[in-house]
Parts: structure tokens; sequence; C-alpha cells
């Protein structure tokens, strides 16, 4: 696929907007549908159209692999951060009323930062995984 | 019941039986996990068929618009689509080391290797 | 007239599933079946997108034919491209999977009614969510109010799901790195 002019052209002029409407679907996830889930999924589904038509190390030039361990993890501790923010300001676990001057904007600071913890695992793992698929093949020719 | 109703049950119905015939008759891994798929792909049919109310709209709320169709188990179905993708990379994952240990993504030769090997230690 | 468009829309996407569906059950190319599947994906995010589930298409769009496509592909390129094997006696199997069907027929006369504002589905806690959230959250999105706040524990479960799986893969798959440095180590390597 490397050798492919138009496969070449047109992903370098879909990537960057596919990464900008994860940006939108995670940011607008209050008002329109989406949210973490859809975000972290459509940001990781540009990283590895990334990998698949310019080759893995390309894709792993821009998220390196240690990098994308990370966020498997810190989106999880972010998630579990805000309960305990929520718990350092005298509130319940996971009570986000707390968290600001007023209920209605604590709510909306809590939505914001678990949506982005989750967001963060989500892509995490997806390249996480599709790394480990992607970059196993070689062992196998070596065996063979 | 209405014919609406009728006919995604039974949608889901014949979807839900083709996952399983899939899983069970299929000897081959890969088309298992994909039978499992489609099991898994039609609860969300059963579950969020009925939330729907003819007339309303998206669960988004929006000057003009009075009837929502009902948002439960779209969260209930979003926890389950990606717990779906979950446990399908991992069953990925453990098809691509039976290969690497058995050769083979059969069920039957894996099982057969398997009995012949019984007095040798295990692979790697 | 509009009734009857949306029962089209609602009716042609399923019949199309239960074709591609088909076609899996029979196919033995697992490279034409894996696009199948991602093809039903696309289906079941359209279904989903007539029965005013938004949320749920995204994600199943997303997921389902992005994500799982490449898993699949990737997979199978590990396995090498073989053919699966055709099927011997189904028949036993198709009975059982037959007697699930029957089964599930008869149980549905229990089901809910579609589009029943009286239906059991829409009472107790959904209207407090519908007109309490305007007060407690203010957030348009209702499934993002749910999912995130009154959810939110179901959620930091999910999450801690998608972690798992991610360790579970590396745990699965990165032994053999270390096989191969240790081969490659000893000499013993016959490498281009």
């Amino acid at each position: 696929m490397r050798h492919d002019p138009i496969l070449q052209v047109i992903v370098r002029l879909l990537i960057p907007v596919i990464l900008l409407f994860a940006l939108y679907v995670q940011f607008h996830g209050d008002f329109g549908p989406g949210g973490g889930f859809q975000a972290g999924v459509i940001f990781a589904a540009g990283i590895i159209l990334h990998g698949l038509i310019s080759g893995l190390d390309a894709a792993k030039k821009i998220l390196p692999e240690r990098l994308v361990e990370a966020m498997m993890a810190i989106g999880v501790l972010i998630y579990a951060g805000v309960g305990i923010a929520s718990l350092l300001l005298s509130g319940a676990y996971l009570d986000y009323s707390v968290l600001d001057h007023d209920p209605i904007h604590g709510q909306h600071r809590g939505i914001f930062w678990v949506e982005i913890g989750v967001a963060i695992t989500v892509c995490g793992v997806m390249l996480k995984i599709f790394y480990m698929f992607a970059g196993r093949g070689d062992v196998d020719q070596d065996e063979e | 019941m209405s014919f609406a109703a009728y006919f995604t049950y039974i949608v889901t119905y014949l979807l839900m039986t083709a996952g399983l015939f899939i899983v069970i008759a299929r000897g081959n891994l890969i088309k298992k996990l994909i039978g499992l798929g489609i099991f898994q792909s039609s609860v969300y049919l059963l579950y969020i068929g009925p939330a729907k109310l003819i007339g309303g709209t998206a669960p988004i709320l929006a000057t003009g618009y009075s009837v929502y169709s009902n948002p439960l188990p779209h969260v209930l179905i979003l926890t389950a689509i990606v717990v779906g993708v979950a446990t399908l990379a991992l069953g990925l994952a453990l098809v691509v080391r039976i290969r690497e240990a058995y050769g083979s993504i059969e069920e039957d030769e894996v099982l057969a290797e398997d009995k012949g090997n019984t007095s040798t230690t295990g692979h790697a | 007239m509009n009734e009857w468009l949306d029962y089209l829309l609602l009716m042609v996407p399923m019949l199309m599933m239960l074709v591609a569906v088909g076609l899996i059950i029979t196919g033995r190319n697992l490279f034409g079946v894996v696009v199948l599947t991602s093809v039903y994906s696309f289906l079941m995010a359209t279904v989903l997108f007539v029965l005013d589930a938004v949320d749920v298409a995204m994600t199943e769009a997303a997921v389902g034919a992005g994500i799982s496509t490449v898993l699949l592909l990737g997979a199978l390129r590990l396995c090498g491209w073989e053919d699966s094997k055709p099927m011997r006696h189904p028949w036993r199997k198709l009975m059982v999977s037959g007697a699930l069907a029957a089964l599930l027929m008869v149980g549905m006369v229990g089901l809910p009614e579609f589009s029943d504002p009286a239906a059991t589905l829409h009472q107790h806690v959904v209207p407090r969510y519908l007109i309490d959230s305007t007060k407690e959250i203010d957030v348009p999105n209702i499934v993002t109010a749910v999912l995130a706040s009154y959810r939110g524990y179901d959620t930091l479960g999910e999450t801690t799901v998608v972690f798992t799986a991610g360790a579970g893969v590396i745990a699965l798959l990165r032994r053999r790195r270390q096989q191969r440095l240790k081969h490659e180590s000893s000499g013993a390597s016959d490498a281009p």
C-alpha cells in the first residue's frame, strides 16, 4: 500500500479531518451524539489508518508504544481521580456536585473530566491492540 | 402486537439463532468469534427496539420536541458494545496464540494435535 | 405515507442483515466473511439510527465496523489466509438452534409492545432522568448525562473492562518478543 499514489494522497487529506472530528465528538458529546467512547475510537481509527497506509513505524513515531501503554492506565486513573477529588471536597465518591461553586457547574466539570478519561483509555487500548497485532507478523516470518 | 414489533423481534431471534449456530457448528475459531459477535449484536436490537417511541425523537433535549425515546437502553447497550469489542480482542489474541502453538485454527485439528501430544511436555 | 417510509427504512436494512448473516454462515473464505461482518455492522448501525439510538449507532459504526474489522483482519493475517473447513453433519446443531428459536418465539408474547407509552420500560426511573436532568445536570444529551453522572459507577467499571482487555492482550501477545530476543542472541538465528 505504500506504492499506491491514490491511497497516499486521499488518506493524507482524510487523517487530519478524522482526528479533528474525534475531538469534535468528544467535546460536543454534551450537546449532540457523542462522548468519550466514540471519540476515543475515532481518534484511534485515524492513527490506525496512518499506520495501515504508511507502515507501522510511521504510526509508532506519532504515538510511541510507551506513550500508548501509559494512556491506557492514565484514563482510568483520571476517572477514578475525579471520584477521589469529590471525596477530598467532602462529597460522596463520584459526586460531581461538590466539584465547583455550584452543583450544575460541578456536574459539567465532572462530566468533562470523566469523558476525557474514558476517551484516553479507549484510544490507548485500541491503538495498543493494533500495534500488538500488526507488529507480530515479523516474528512469524523469522520462524519460517 | 404491531407489525413493526413482530418484525423486529423475529429478526432479532433469527440473528440470535444464526449467531448460536455459527458458534456451535463451525469448527474454525475465527468464525466462532464472528458468530459470538453476531449473537451480541442481536441483543442490541432486542433492547433498543422497544425503546423507540413513534413520533418521538432521539433523547437529546431540544426546544420544540416533547416526546423523547427512552435513553436508558441506549446507555446499557453502549456499555455492551464496548465490552463486546474487548471480548473480541482478547478472543483474537487467544486464537493467534493457539495458531502459533498448534499450527491450525480448526477446532478438531487442534484437539487431535492436543491428544496426540499428551505424552510430550507442553508447547511454548 | 410517512409511516410506511419509516417502516421501509426499518425493514430493508434488517432484511439485508439477514442476507449478510446467511452468507456469513455458509461462507468459507475467511476474508470474505470478515468483509461481510463489516457490512453487517454498518447495517446494524443504520437500523439503530432509524430506531432513534444515535449515540449507539455512532458507537456501533465506529467500533463494530471500524475496529472489529481491523482486528479480525490483523488476526487473519497472523493465522494465514486459509479457508475454513466445510461443515460436516450439522443436523444436530441445526436442531439445537431451531429449538432455541422456537422457545424464543414462544417467549415473544411477554416482550414489550413497541411505542407503548404505558409499558413498564418507560416508567419508574426514566421520567426522572428526562425531567430532572435539566435541573440537576443541565446537559442536553441525556445519554451522556445518564452514562457519566447518574450511572457513573457503571461507566467506571466499563472503562476498567476496556483497560483489562488491553492488559490481557499485552499479556497474551508479549512473551514472544522475549523469545525472539533469546533466539537471536543465542546465535542460532538465520534471520534475513
